[in-house]
C-alpha cells in the first residue's frame, strides 16, 4: 500500500420511492455535487471516477457507466464499473479505495445508485427464463427459506425480526435522506402486517427505492487539504463464495465470516463487539440483522438475536446497528451497499447528524449481495492509525 | 418458459426462445423534459455552457467539464449534415420504414450535433455540408420522435399546432431483444432425463459430491463432473416459504409453497413446489415425493415435476439434513 | 509501481451452441491456471467481465463464479466492463503488495442475442435509444466522418480486412474482392465490421520475482491505463481518439519501439484512427491475431487483445508490445497496456 486512504466526502440523494423530479443523470449528480461539496472540491478536482449499481435491467440501460460519464465529469479520466450484485455499492468503494491506496490516483469520485421505479424490482430481478422454474418471487422469496433456517437453528423468538423492523424505522426518523419516514410505526403494525413471504412480513422488508451515494476518497496528502474531517479507511475485504453447492451454510456464510476476520485483521481489531462503535451492516429483511451479526462476529453462533432483543444494536446502545435506519428503510439496491460504507464514514466523521452515536471512532461498513455469497466490509475510523 | 424447446441440429444442448420485454417508465428531469416539451410544441431549445456553447440536443451538464449548465436558447430548425451512414434495410422502431440516411445535424445556432434520420431519396443524395430541416410529426406527444425526420434543404415547415398540456416530465421506453438461450450440455443431458422421469445427477470426480441438477462445472472444484447418478425423486424439505406476493409474470396461484428438497442420493437441494399439504403444514423434515406428469406431457423441464406431495413417512430428524441448508 | 506480468493467457473464441458459460469457462480458466505454474491456492484476488444484457437475464456473473472453485471464499469482483478493465482492476490490486497473483476472465455469448438490438440498449435512453440505431449505423457516422477528412479510403479500410482475415485464419482475400460487396451500411461493408463470436479468455497475473519463478519470460505490464470521452457522437471529433492518445500517454507508448500491437477495432475504419492515436508507425507489427475482424468475442475482445500482445511477449516473438481496449459506441473508452518482456 503507498498512501492511506480516507473518505473526504459523502453525499447522498434524498431517497423515495419515485424520484419523479430526476432523470438517471440527475440522479447521480444530485449525490456526486453533494459529496464534492462537502469535500470542497469540483469536478477538475478527481482523477478518476468508479460507479456501481445493480443489473442494468432496472433502468434498462447497458452499461450505463457510457451514457453517464459526461454526467459526473468523467470525460478525459478513468471510469470504471462494477457490478457484484446487492454488495455492489460496498465493492465499489473498495476498488476506489483501492485506486488511491495503490497510489494511481490522489482523488477519486465513487457514485453507485438505482432508480427503481423506472421497472419492477421482481421482473428485474427474477424475470422468467428459460430452464430456470418460476418459483423465487424476487429476493425475499430466495430469503425466506433461509430465515427459517435461522429460526431454526438459533431458537429466535419470532418477534426478533418485527424488534428489528421497528428500530430501523425509528432511526430512519433522524436522517432526512432516508425513503421511508413511518412515524407510527409499532411493533403491533409490524406484526400485522400480511405475511408476503412466509416467515416474511411485509413491514419486515425493504423498500423499493430511487437514490445515489457518493463518496471523495482521498489519498493522505490530499486528505490533509480537506475542508471536513476525514474518515481513515483502516480496512477493506471482498469475499465471493459459490450460490450453490454442496453442504452449503447459507444461513452463516463462511465468506462472511473471512471477510469480516480479514477487515478486522487489517484494523487491528480482535475484539469487534468492543472495539466498534457503530455498524451500518445490510438489512434487507429484518432477521438478517441478528443473521449478520453472528457472521460478523458481533455475537456468538444462535446468539445474535439477544443482542437484537437486548437493546444493544439500538441508537443509545453499547453497538448501534444501522442508526442511519439501514436498508429496511432506504433501498436504492446498487446504492444500499454504498450508502453503509458512507453512513459508517459519517459517523466517525461526527458528520451523522441526528442519528450520530456520540463519541464514534470506528465503525464498519458491510454489504452482501447475490444468493449471500458476496461480501464487501471496510473499517473506517477517526484516527488514520 | 417460453414456447418450445428444441435440441439445435448437430448440438447436444436445448434451446429455447425468450423474449426480454418491458416497458421502463422513465422520468425526464429539468433539462431533457423542457427539450421534449419544445419539440411537442414544434420548437428546438438548446442550453448555454459557461464557456459558451450552445448544446443541441441540452444535457444537464456541460460533457467537456461536468458543470452545470445555464439557460436554454431556442435553435434553428435547420441545419448541416457533419456525417452520415446509409440504412438500406431499416429496423422496427427507426424514424422512418423505407431507406434513410442516419445524420448527425448541427443545427443553426447550434455548437454541437443532433443524431436523427435525413428522408433522402438515395445515398446519392447525401453529403457531408449538405443542408437539412426538420420536418414535424403531425401527432407530437413529447418524444425525439416528434421530429419525424429531416429533409435535404432549407424549406420550413410550420409545425401543426397541438393542443396545450402540461410539461412534459415522463417518457414509456417499450424495450423487445430476442434471445435463443441455449442450456447447455450438462443441463440438457438432465433436462432429458426429466422427460423420462429420471432425475439424473453427476458425481464430482473430485469432492464426490452428486449435483442435481449438474451444473457446468463442480462449484467448489471447478471441474467437469464425471459420473451420472440416479437420484430418487423421493427427499426431504429442508426449508421452504410460502409466496403471498404477487409479482410480474407470475403463473401460480397464490399462495404457493415452495422449498428446498434434498432428494435421497442428492448432496445439494433443488427448489420446486410443495402440495399435497395445507401451506401451514409444510414444515423442515417433511418428506415428500415428486408427482410426475404423464409421460407424454412431459417437457425438457423441471416443471415436468407438477409437485413434490408428502410420502406419508415420518419426518426426517433435523441432523439429517442440518448441513443442507 | 510494483512489477507485475502477464504469465499466462488462454481463450476460447467460437460459437458455442452447445455450451452455456461455465462450460465455455472452466477449461479455458483451467488452461491458464495451469499454463501459469500458480496454484490454485496462491490466486489471491479473482475478478471478471462480463454483461448480463448478452444473454438477457441478471446476475450472469454469478452463475459463472461456478467456474472458478470459489471454495474456501476468495477474494473476487466483478466489472460489468470487457475484460480488459478486470485485468486493470487486478492490477491495481496486485499494488497492494500483500498477495502476489491474480486471476482474470471475461466471458460472453453474444450468439444468443441479436446484438444490433442489445448494443442499442446502451444508448441514450432518451435521444438516441428511441430512435433505435445500430451499432454498424453508428460506427458508419464514424467511418464517413474519416472518408471525408481525406484520412483514408474504403480501400485503406479493405487493407485492414484482407490484413486481419488473413492473419486471423480466414483465408486469402484482395481488396478488389472486398471492395465489390456491398455496403451494409454505407460506407460499411461486411468485411468492416467486427466478426461477432462467443467468447472466453483468462489471464493470470503475478508481481514481483514470483513471476520471474513461475515464468521464463513474464511479459511485464510497464504501463497501463484507460479514459472515456463523451457519451453522444455529437459532441465529440469522430476522427480521432483522444481517449486512446492520453491513455497511451500515460501508459509510456512512445517511450521506445513497438514490436507488436494488438488494437481492439471492431470496425476497420477504427484502427486507423486507433493506430495514429496510439503514434505507432510502420515498424511495428498490427494485430498478428487477426484482431476483431476475423473474431470478436464481445465483453472479452479486449482481454483478448492485452492477452495476445502477452503471448507474443512470453514465446519471445516481441520485445515490447501494446494492447488496446474499447468500449462504448464509437471508441468512446479506451484501454492501453505497454508489455516489456526482460532483455
Amino acid at each position: 500500500m503507498k498512501t492511506r486512504c480516507a473518505v473526504i466526502g459523502v453525499g447522498q440523494t434524498k431517497h423515495a420511492a419515485k424520484r419523479d423530479d430526476l432523470s438517471l443523470a440527475g440522479l447521480v449528480r444530485e449525490a456526486a455535487l453533494r459529496a464534492l461539496e462537502d469535500a470542497g472540491l469540483g469536478w477538475a478536482d478527481i482523477d478518476a471516477v468508479v460507479i456501481g449499481k445493480a443489473p442494468d435491467f432496472f433502468e434498462g440501460v447497458m452499461m450505463p457507466e457510457s451514457f453517464l460519464a459526461d454526467a459526473l465529469g468523467a470525460v478525459g479520466k478513468p471510469m470504471m464499473r462494477v457490478h457484484t450484485a446487492g454488495s455492489v455499492g460496498g465493492s465499489t468503494a473498495i476498488v476506489a479505495a483501492h485506486l488511491v491506496e495503490s497510489g494511481v490516483h490522489e482523488r477519486v469520485l465513487t457514485v453507485a445508485f438505482e432508480k427503481q421505479s423506472e421497472s419492477d424490482a421482481m421482473w428485474a430481478l427474477s424475470p422468467k427464463y428459460p430452464f430456470v422454474p418460476p418459483l423465487v418471487a424476487g429476493a425475499g422469496g430466495f430469503f425466506a427459506p433461509i430465515i427459517r433456517s435461522y429460526m431454526r437453528r438459533s431458537g429466535a423468538p419470532v418477534d426478533v425480526g418485527a424488534v428489528v423492523a421497528v428500530k430501523d424505522r425509528l432511526n430512519a426518523l433522524k436522517n432526512p435522506y432516508a425513503h421511508l419516514h413511518m412515524a407510527d410505526i409499532s411493533l403491533e403494525k409490524v406484526k400485522a402486517s400480511p405475511m408476503l413471504w412466509d416467515p416474511i412480513r411485509y413491514l419486515e422488508t425493504c423498500p423499493s427505492s430511487d437514490g445515489a451515494c457518493a463518496m471523495v476518497l482521498a489519498s493522505e496528502a490530499a486528505a490533509k487539504r480537506a475542508p471536513n474531517a476525514p474518515a481513515w479507511v483502516r480496512g477493506t475485504s471482498v469475499r465471493s463464495e459459490p450460490a450453490q453447492f454442496a453442504g452449503r451454510n447459507q444461513v452463516n456464510p463462511r465468506a462472511g465470516v473471512e471477510c469480516a476476520a480479514d477487515v478486522y485483521a487489517q484494523a487491528g481489531i480482535t475484539k469487534p463487539r468492543e472495539q466498534v462503535d457503530v455498524a451500518e451492516i445490510y438489512v434487507p429483511f429484518s432477521w438478517f440483522e441478528p443473521m449478520w451479526l453472528e457472521n460478523l462476529g458481533f455475537a456468538d453462533e444462535g446468539q445474535g438475536w439477544r443482542m437484537t432483543l437486548d437493546g444493544v444494536t439500538a441508537l443509545g446502545g453499547a453497538l448501534p446497528i444501522n442508526p442511519s435506519g439501514g436498508v429496511l428503510s432506504t433501498n436504492p439496491i446498487g446504492a444500499s451497499g454504498m450508502i453503509r460504507f458512507a453512513e459508517a464514514a459519517q459517523q466517525v466523521r461526527g458528520r451523522a447528524g441526528e442519528h450520530q452515536v456520540a463519541g464514534a471512532r470506528t465503525a464498519v461498513g458491510h454489504a452482501y449481495g447475490g444468493a449471500s455469497q458476496f461480501f464487501a466490509m471496510w473499517v473506517v475510523s477517526s484516527a488514520s492509525a | 418458459m417460453e414456447g418450445k424447446q428444441d435440441v439445435a441440429e448437430g448440438s447436444e444442448a436445448l434451446t429455447s426462445p425468450y423474449v426480454l420485454e418491458y416497458t421502463y417508465r422513465r422520468s425526464l428531469g429539468p433539462v431533457v423534459g423542457r427539450f421534449l416539451t419544445g419539440l411537442r410544441e414544434g420548437r428546438i431549445e438548446g442550453v448555454r455552457t459557461a464557456s459558451g456553447r450552445v448544446l443541441v440536443p441540452p444535457t444537464e451538464y456541460d460533457p467537456e467539464s461536468g458543470a452545470a449548465v445555464g439557460d436554454f436558447v431556442s435553435v434553428g430548425v435547420s441545419g448541416v449534415v457533419q456525417t452520415w451512414s446509409w440504412v438500406s434495410e431499416p429496423r422496427k422502431g427507426q424514424p422512418l420504414d423505407r431507406p434513410f440516411a442516419w445524420a448527425l445535424i448541427k443545427l443553426d445556432g447550434a455548437d454541437t450535433a443532433l443524431l436523427h434520420a435525413v428522408d433522402a431519396p438515395s445515398a446519392d443524395a447525401m453529403r457531408s455540408g449538405m443542408r437539412v430541416t426538420v420536418r414535424w410529426r403531425a401527432e407530437r406527444v413529447g418524444s425525439i420522435h416528434d421530429i419525424a425526420c429531416f429533409v435535404p434543404g432549407d424549406e420550413v415547415q410550420a409545425a401543426e399546432p397541438v393542443a396545450p398540456a402540461e410539461p412534459v416530465r415522463r417518457m414509456k421506453s417499450p424495450v423487445h431483444m430476442d434471445f435463443t438461450i441455449g442450456a447447455g450440455r450438462t443441463l440438457s443431458r438432465f433436462l432429458e432425463g426429466v422427460v423420462q422421469g429420471k432425475l439424473l445427477g453427476r458425481r464430482c470426480p473430485t469432492c464426490a459430491k452428486v449435483y442435481v441438477p449438474p451444473k457446468g462445472a463442480c462449484p467448489t472444484c471447478g471441474v467437469p463432473f464425471a459420473d451420472e447418478v440416479v437420484v430418487s425423486d423421493t427427499g426431504t424439505v429442508t426449508s421452504f416459504c410460502i409466496v403471498n406476493v404477487p409479482f410480474e409474470g407470475q403463473t401460480m396461484k397464490l399462495p404457493y409453497t415452495y422449498g428446498s428438497v434434498l432428494l435421497d442420493g442428492a448432496d445439494i437441494p433443488i427448489l420446486h413446489l410443495i402440495s399435497g399439504i395445507p401451506a401451514d403444514e409444510v414444515r423442515m423434515g417433511l418428506r415428500v415425493k415428486a408427482e410426475w406428469l404423464p409421460e407424454g406431457e412431459r417437457q425438457p423441464t423441471l416443471a415436468s415435476i407438477r409437485w413434490f406431495a408428502p410420502t406419508g413417512e415420518a419426518d426426517a430428524p433435523y441432523e439429517s439434513y442440518a448441513e443442507h441448508q | 509501481m510494483r512489477d507485475v506480468a502477464i504469465v499466462s493467457f488462454a481463450s476460447s473464441s467460437t460459437p458455442h451452441s452447445d455450451l452455456e458459460d461455465v462450460e465455455m469457462l472452466a477449461p479455458v480458466i483451467n488452461e491458464a491456471l495451469a499454463r501459469s505454474g500458480v496454484p490454485r491456492r496462491d490466486i489471491g484476488f479473482t475478478v471478471s467481465g462480463s454483461c448480463d444484457y448478452l444473454c438477457g437475464r441478471p446476475f450472469s456473473f454469478v452463475m459463472a463464479l461456478d467456474a472458478v472453485a470459489a471454495w474456501p471464499p476468495i477474494s473476487e469482483s466483478h466489472v460489468e466492463m470487457d475484460g480488459a478493465w478486470a485485468l486493470y482492476e487486478a492490477w491495481v490490486r496486485l499494488q497492494h503488495g500483500d498477495i502476489d497473483a491474480a486471476l482474470v476472465y471475461a466471458f460472453g455469448k453474444s450468439s444468443q442475442g441479436d446484438l444490433r438490438a442489445v448494443l442499442g440498449a446502451q444508448l441514450d435512453p432518451y435521444y438516441l435509444a428511441p430512435l433505435a440505431p445500430d451499432p454498424v449505423s453508428f460506427a458508419a457516422l464514424q467511418a464517413r466522418a474519416l472518408l471525408d477528412a481525406g484520412r483514408c479510403t474504403e480501400r485503406d479500410l479493405a487493407a485492414v480486412a484482407v490484413r486481419g482475415r488473413r492473419d486471423g485464419g480466414l483465408g486469402a482475400s484482395s481488396e478488389e474482392e472486398l471492395l465489390r460487396a456491398p455496403y451494409i451500411a454505407s460506407p460499411l461493408r461486411a468485411h468492416d465490421c467486427p466478426r461477432s463470436t462467443d467468447g472466453v479468455a483468462a489471464v493470470v497475473l503475478v508481481a514481483g520475482d514470483r513471476a520471474r519463478q513461475v515464468c521464463e519470460r513474464p511479459a511485464w505490464i510497464r504501463g497501463i491505463d484507460h479514459r472515456i470521452e463523451a457519451h453522444s457522437l455529437g459532441v465529440r471529433d469522430l476522427t480521432r481518439s483522444p481517449s486512446t492518445e492520453l491513455a497511451a500517454r500515460k501508459a509510456g507508448v512512445a517511450a521506445s519501439k513497438v514490436d507488436v500491437a494488438e488494437i481492439h477495432a471492431p470496425y476497420t475504419h477504427q484502427e486507423i484512427i486507433l493506430r495514429e492515436a496510439l503514434g505507432l508507425d510502420g515498424g511495428t507489427v498490427i494485430n498478428p491475431s487477426g484482431g476483431a475482424v476475423a473474431s470478436h468475442p464481445l465483453m472479452s475482445a479486449g482481454l483478448v487483445r492485452i492477452g495476445e500482445a502477452a503471448r507474443r511477449v512470453l514465446d519471445g516473438t516481441a520485445h515490447r508490445a501494446v494492447a488496446h481496449a474499447t468500449s462504448g459506441p464509437c471508441l468512446q473508452q479506451n484501454l492501453v497496456c505497454v508489455l516489456e518482456g526482460d532483455r
